[in-house]
């Protein structure tokens, strides 16, 4: 089997901060390969090493079989890149900008305009293409970027966080293009994100990153299926107590606290949701929803890393994103 | 070949947005305008040692000097734009060298300074200077080689600092110096002598040296001959394009 990514101890720290650790991952050709985590846990920084914009602390990583800290060159030539931050000219037209793009990678000027309709026919511009980027919308912006990010042809194209700052709406019409893409092109698609609902529905294996550090590796199924049974969502004021009692039982397999929600993992929840009913109100703590579902990737993240991955605070994120800043000149 | 295909778009990517920006080529008429005419005017008969020549025909190089200068340096802000709003991150990911992405960038910003430089020349009829196209096309490659190494300046600084505001600040540090010290507005034997030195390793005081040699003709005595100019002016320039090329490079 050969991979088309494959990392070696990749690490990265900016100062006393790890923010990647020893990663090692290898990505299979012509998948949809998902980073999932929390803001601040190294997606970008990973994605950004293997794009060539940062050097690795220590480790290394192949891309397309090129070297990304011996051979950046290559390795540039085989990747397409969507930036979480906007990064088209908006002085520019949306043609300007991909026949700018097309000459940077050396695509032959015949082939070219050949190219750029089909780009802008996949997703769906070719009516505003001569128009100014400063009059699109951040929607059609970031599909211009995924347009741009195919023209040469790329092996693998990198997404880091493609939907960030999308309305809901928008947000399943890129879905749409990334799936249209993954099927009509013969190519690799690396997506970054910290939505679940994302990860679920446009990856085929998914690595849990947290800290810098994978906590899970597998397809979004797996995943869930690993969480056998059940999962009940309990909301009470007093969830370390109740948390507590439960504990004492042996009706619960695992009890994650996230603020004032309890999850609880259980095999068969319709058996189990009436005794913590019970038991609650038995010991006075007062509950003000119950909930049954089956596992969603939202309660594995729960589930490997003991936090949920929206209450993760945006400080670090800021901190990290301000290094990255600086990094890049 | 495809590192002259990057420096190319580079290029023309830099000209494409600076012939949109009508509003600054219009007020670009505007400043050399007051310059020649206002302070030309007021400061006609301070000078002493510009010779025959009128304070306005003395200035008028060195105002295209000015020209050449002021948006040189401020051509560095592209740079930081570029990098707020995240384009730059577009170009470096490129498979072009950093050295192809400086030189695309630094060619498209002197195409963008010397035509400023050509639109104040023009004004020469303003001010009673006889130019024509014969001191046209000799005064062209002198603004180009004054141009290359002043936008390096600038891209150079660029490189080292985030933020505008401090863009800005530097800048103004690097722009008036270079200017009130190249001869521009007044004789050099003005100054003081220990400020002269300052003068004399000022290249643009070469470089507004050397537009006075080919516009005003004989009637300026010229601090040095021509080709003394023109070579100060290109080991200048290759200075400033390695130290630019190298301040470009840098990649953690």
């Amino acid at each position: 089997m050969s991979y088309i990514i494959e990392t070696w101890d990749l690490t990265k720290k900016f100062g006393t901060l790890t923010a990647v650790d020893k990663l090692n991952i290898r990505v299979e050709k012509g998948e949809v390969f998902g980073l999932l985590g929390p803001n601040g846990a190294g997606k970008t920084t990973t994605i950004s090493m293997l794009c060539t914009i940062l050097k690795p602390t220590s480790g290394t990583a192949t891309v397309n079989s090129f070297d990304i800290v011996k051979q950046p060159a290559q390795v540039r030539r085989s990747i397409g890149i969507v930036f979480q931050d906007p990064s088209v000219d908006d002085r520019l037209t949306g043609r300007e900008n991909l026949v700018m793009h097309a000459n940077l990678y050396g695509v032959s000027a015949n082939e070219q305009k050949k190219r750029i309709e089909a780009v802008l026919k996949l997703v769906e511009l070719e009516d505003r293409a001569d128009n100014l980027l400063r009059t699109y919308s951040s929607g059609m912006r970031r599909r211009l970027e995924i347009a741009r990010g195919l023209i040469h042809y790329p092996k693998v194209l990198f997404l880091d966080e493609p939907t960030l700052g999308l309305d809901p709406q928008t947000r399943e019409h890129v879905w749409t293009y990334i799936r249209a893409l993954s099927k009509q092109e013969d190519i690799t698609i690396i997506l970054t994100t910290h939505y679940m609902e994302e990860a679920d529905k446009l990856c085929d294996r998914i690595a849990i990153i947290d800290y810098g550090k994978i906590v899970a590796l597998d397809t979004p199924h797996s995943l869930k299926e690993k969480l056998e049974g059940e999962i009940i969502t309990v909301k009470t004021k007093d969830a370390e107590r109740l948390s507590k009692k439960l504990t004492e039982t042996r009706l619960v397999d695992k009890i994650n606290i996230a603020g004032d929600e309890l999850k609880l993992n259980v095999k068969s929840g319709h058996m189990v949701l009436p005794r913590v009913v019970e038991m609650a109100a038995s010991s006075g703590i007062y509950i003000e929803s119950v909930s049954l579902h089956e596992p969603d990737l939202g309660d594995v993240f729960l589930h490997y890393t003991g936090r949920a991955i929206r209450t993760e605070g945006g400080e670090e994120y800021h901190g990290l994103t301000a290094i990255r800043r600086r990094q890049i000149r | 070949m495809s590192e002259v295909r990057g420096i190319y778009t580079l290029w023309l990517r830099e000209v494409k947005r600076y012939l949109r920006e009508r509003t600054r080529i219009v007020s670009s008429f505007v400043q050399p305008l007051l310059w020649l005419v206002i302070f030309g005017t007021g400061m006609r008969f301070q000078f002493s040692g510009t010779g025959s020549l009128k304070y306005q025909e003395f200035i008028f190089p060195g105002i295209i000097g000015q020209t050449l200068l002021f948006t040189s340096m401020f051509m560095g802000i592209s740079v930081i734009w570029d990098r707020e709003f995240g384009f730059l991150k577009e170009i470096l990911v490129a498979p072009v060298s950093r050295i192809s992405i400086f030189l695309g960038k630094m060619l498209g910003a002197s195409t963008d300074a010397v035509i400023q430089g050509i639109i104040v020349f023009s004004l020469g009829f303003v001010v009673g200077v006889p130019v024509n196209a014969l001191i046209f096309i000799k005064s062209l490659p002198l603004m180009l080689l004054i141009t290359f190494g002043l936008v390096c300046i600038g891209l150079t600084i660029a490189s080292f600092i985030s933020s505008l505001e401090s863009f800005g600040v530097i800048q103004s540090f690097v722009n008036l110096p270079l200017f009130f010290l190249s001869g521009a507005l007044f004789p050099l034997s003005n100054i003081p002598a220990w400020l002269q030195w300052f003068s004399y390793v000022n290249p643009l005081t070469y470089g507004v040296d050397g537009l006075r040699t080919i516009i005003l003709g004989s009637s300026w005595t010229s601090l040095s001959p021509l080709h003394y100019d023109i070579l100060v002016v290109c080991v200048f320039d290759v200075a400033m394009i390695l130290v630019g090329t190298l301040a470009f490079s840098r990649r953690r």
